[in-house]
This record gives C-alpha cells, sequence and structure tokens, in this order.
C-alpha cells in the first residue's frame, strides 16, 4: 500500500510538473524596457521575415494583412490570421508585449500556444530591437475587418496544451551555423536562421514536424502538394554568390528562368533587402554543410 | 532466308524497345506537347538573358542586340499556345510541372499570357534607346514571368 500511496504522489508530481513547463509563456514584463520602435527600420524587417507572404489574403494584390491564406500540412490545415491593426479583428488592442511575445515565444495575450505554422522557432532569435521596430510598422499599415478564420486541425493536434511539449522539443535558440568568422555571416546568418526562416521550407521535418537540423536546407516535400522544395546547401545549389544575390533580387536564374510557387512570393520580401544583406544572405548559405539529398 | 518465330519475335521486340529509346517517332501527342512547350521556354529565357544580362550590367548594354532580344520575346509571346497546352498533360503526368490550374483556371492562365505580350510589347518599342529605358522596360516583363510561374508552375521533383 505504501508503493501504491508513492506512485500516486509521484504520478501527480510529473503532472504537475508536465503541466508547469507545457505553459505558454509571455515575454518577462520588463523585456521591451527602454526600447522604441521605428517603423521606417520596421518596414525592412516586415519585409526580411517575410510577414505579407503568409498573413495577406489569398490572389489580393493590395498588401492588407487581412489573412485567409490556407497552409495544408499531415497536421491539419492552419489558417492564417488578420494581424492588421483593426482593433476587432486584427491585433490593434494588442501591447507591444503581447505583440513581441506572439512573435518571438509563439504565445497568445489569451495565454495559449500559437501552432509552429507561425516561425516563431525561428523569430525567437530576432534582436528584441527589431521585434519592436516590426511592432512599430505593423501599427502603420492600413487596417482590414476581415475576420480571423479558425485552423482546421484534428485530435490530438487540436490540444493546444500538446504545443507545449512540441516547442519544448524543438524550438532552439542556438544557431544551426555556430561558427560565423565574418560580420557578414553572422547577418546573413540572422536573416537566414532567425528573421527570414527559410529552414520552415527548405529543411525536412521528422513525424512530429520538427525540423530536421541535421538535414539544414537540403530539401524537403512541397507541404502543399507537387515537386520538392529545392535542396539549397552547396551541394544542390551551385550557383555563385552573385547569382544568388541577383535572383533574390530579381527573381531571375542565372539562365533567366523566373521564382515560381511560393518562392516567387519570398522574392517579393527579399528584393526589398540592401544588396549587403543578400550577400550576406548568399555567404551564408555558401558556408553551411553541403548535403547531398 | 528463313526466319523461324522465335527469331521474328526477338527482332520485333528489339525494334520496338529501340524506337521506345530513340523516342520522337512514336511520341504520343501528349509528349510532343511537353517537348515543344519546353522548348518555348527556352526560346524565352535564351532571349531574356541576353536583355537580363543588360539590365543587369553583366553585359555591355548594345542597341540592336536589346532590339533584336525583345522583338523576338514579343512575338514568341504573341504565339497562339493552345495546340500545345493539352489536358492531361499536368503534374500527374512525368516531367511535367505544369499544375492543374492551368486547366481549372484558363481564363486566368491567359490572362497572365497576355500580360506577358504586352509587356515585351512595351519592352521592344524602348529596347533600342538606351539602358535606363530598357531598365525600366524589363521590370515588368520578369514580372509577369514570375507571376505565371507563382500560379501555373509547380517545384522541380
Amino acid at each position: 500500500m505504501k508503493a501504491l500511496r508513492w506512485i500516486v504522489i509521484l504520478l501527480l508530481f510529473g503532472f504537475v510538473v508536465g503541466w508547469l513547463i507545457t505553459r505558454a509563456q509571455p515575454l518577462p514584463a520588463d523585456a521591451l524596457d527602454r526600447l522604441t520602435g521605428d517603423s521606417a527600420r520596421g518596414q525592412n524587417i516586415f519585409a526580411a521575415a517575410g510577414c505579407a507572404s503568409c498573413h495577406t489574403a489569398p490572389d489580393d494584390a493590395s498588401g492588407l494583412l487581412s489573412g485567409g491564406q490556407v497552409f495544408a500540412t499531415a497536421f491539419g490545415s492552419f489558417v492564417a490570421p488578420n494581424i492588421s491593426p483593426n482593433p476587432d479583428q486584427g491585433i490593434g488592442n494588442w501591447t507591444d508585449l503581447e505583440l513581441a511575445s506572439a512573435i518571438v515565444n509563439g504565445t497568445s495575450p489569451q495565454g495559449s500556444h500559437y501552432y509552429p505554422a507561425f516561425p516563431y522557432s525561428a523569430y525567437n532569435k530576432a534582436e528584441m530591437q527589431d521585434v519592436v521596430d516590426l511592432i512599430a510598422h505593423l501599427r502603420s499599415l492600413p487596417a482590414s475587418d476581415v475576420p480571423s478564420q479558425p485552423h482546421d486541425v484534428g485530435f490530438p493536434f487540436n490540444i493546444r496544451r500538446s504545443i507545449g511539449g512540441w516547442k519544448l522539443l524543438f524550438t532552439r535558440k542556438d544557431w544551426v551555423l555556430q561558427d560565423a568568422a565574418t560580420s557578414q555571416l553572422s547577418r546573413g546568418r540572422y536573416l537566414v536562421e532567425a528573421l527570414g526562416h527559410c529552414a520552415e521550407c527548405h529543411t525536412a521535418r521528422n513525424v512530429l514536424g520538427g525540423l530536421q537540423r541535421d538535414l539544414w536546407m537540403a530539401g524537403a516535400p512541397n507541404p502543399s502538394g507537387e515537386g520538392r522544395i529545392p535542396n539549397i546547401t552547396p551541394a544542390g545549389l551551385l550557383w555563385s554568390e552573385d547569382e544568388i544575390a541577383s535572383y533574390l533580387k530579381s527573381g531571375f536564374t542565372p539562365d533567366f528562368d523566373t521564382a515560381g510557387g511560393e518562392m516567387a512570393a519570398v522574392i517579393r520580401n527579399t528584393s526589398q533587402l540592401s544588396d549587403d544583406d543578400l550577400a550576406a544572405i548568399a555567404a551564408y548559405l555558401k558556408a553551411i554543410p553541403g548535403i547531398e539529398e | 532466308m528463313t526466319l523461324n518465330w522465335k527469331s521474328f519475335l526477338t527482332i520485333a521486340a528489339l525494334s520496338t524497345a529501340g524506337a521506345a529509346f530513340a523516342g520522337g517517332h512514336n511520341a504520343t501527342a501528349e509528349e510532343t506537347a511537353m517537348k515543344v512547350r519546353k522548348a518555348h521556354m527556352q526560346l524565352f529565357s535564351f532571349n531574356l538573358g541576353i536583355l537580363g544580362g543588360m539590365a543587369q550590367e553583366k553585359a555591355p548594354y548594345d542597341a540592336q542586340t536589346a532590339s533584336i532580344a525583345a522583338a523576338n520575346l514579343a512575338a514568341m509571346a504573341s504565339i497562339n499556345q493552345a495546340g500545345y497546352w493539352l489536358e492531361g498533360t499536368d503534374t500527374s503526368v512525368e516531367g511535367s510541372r505544369a499544375k492543374p490550374e492551368i486547366w481549372t483556371d484558363m481564363a486566368g492562365f491567359e490572362e497572365d499570357n497576355a500580360d506577358l505580350a504586352t509587356a515585351s510589347t512595351a519592352l521592344a518599342a524602348v529596347a533600342g534607346d538606351g539602358l535606363d529605358a530598357l531598365k525600366a522596360a524589363f521590370g515588368p516583363v520578369g514580372k509577369a514571368c514570375g507571376d505565371c510561374h507563382e500560379a501555373y508552375r509547380a517545384p522541380r521533383n
């Protein structure tokens, strides 16, 4: 009987610990102290982080961040929400700290987890100054009153708490390219691994949807169906650094084919970046390990 | 000469295999259509390369060369391609990256092609007028290429 009592106590203890460590955590209350957002700088962060590619309505050229794009995955269909400054349907009533917690920690103002279709597992490496600049820019954009649509996710993934476990397993703050020898490489690493979240499509996932860091950028099945997202390690992408930068600027490959599919939307963002930033991304892509598919 | 059944069948089988290997001779209408439209795209990219090299200042600007390449693009974009966008040649067929949306949204697909015709005709009108004119008119051509590839072309397998 004594043993049984101990087992019950241990189980309860495990449950309490599990409950605590899978909580959705906002940033500390003082995370944004002494930081002031600069909307003009934020426009560049907005482009580098690719916000508009997912949060604009499908086939809407206006650029309104009204949401509505559907992302079909093995775990269900996720619908990007309205993140325009509308106070009722968007983020207009959120505090800066709530927005920063959403972007960096994947935690909603109500204290629940966001699904990792929202790439907070990359944005968690963003500089806090960049985050407040981005927030200032978001607040300057036109509002949309289109309501956000619910996700269509089946059991057990519809239990938001389970995402706390996912975050523990797969959200990491360390860089994949650990040795960035030059300032250009560390800038490229920041743009690719943090803001640009390139790995979300270009790196294969395990059965639980976690990125396989040992296959970093080596290509992956296309989540939206046909074909494969290409290998962009030095083993798969044979272009020169100039050619990579030129592609990200213009959308033209070295043989004057153009970017297509989702990458066309990515080019709309990268084409706004400075030549230095594009050269940094290209340098980074040449510095990561080449992996044959 | 005597030819028994066995050797007759062997020769028949070998020649069939040979023809299949050589392709071409017994290509289906679908295979031909796919081959022809890839050739069409290659002609686009060849001429785009001449203009893009100048626009990106990787090659010296030459008014005559630019005008010829732009005129080629405009002519290519104006060709009626209906004969080689055959139904049943979408991504379900090996070697095709044409998304099924081409056939479910033919009006949108044709509109994108019309945009390319408009942009490349405009480019052809000014390509000989100097590098700045070329650069300004080249952008919309690239955008037309990209818009269509975004909606209607799947990634490689």
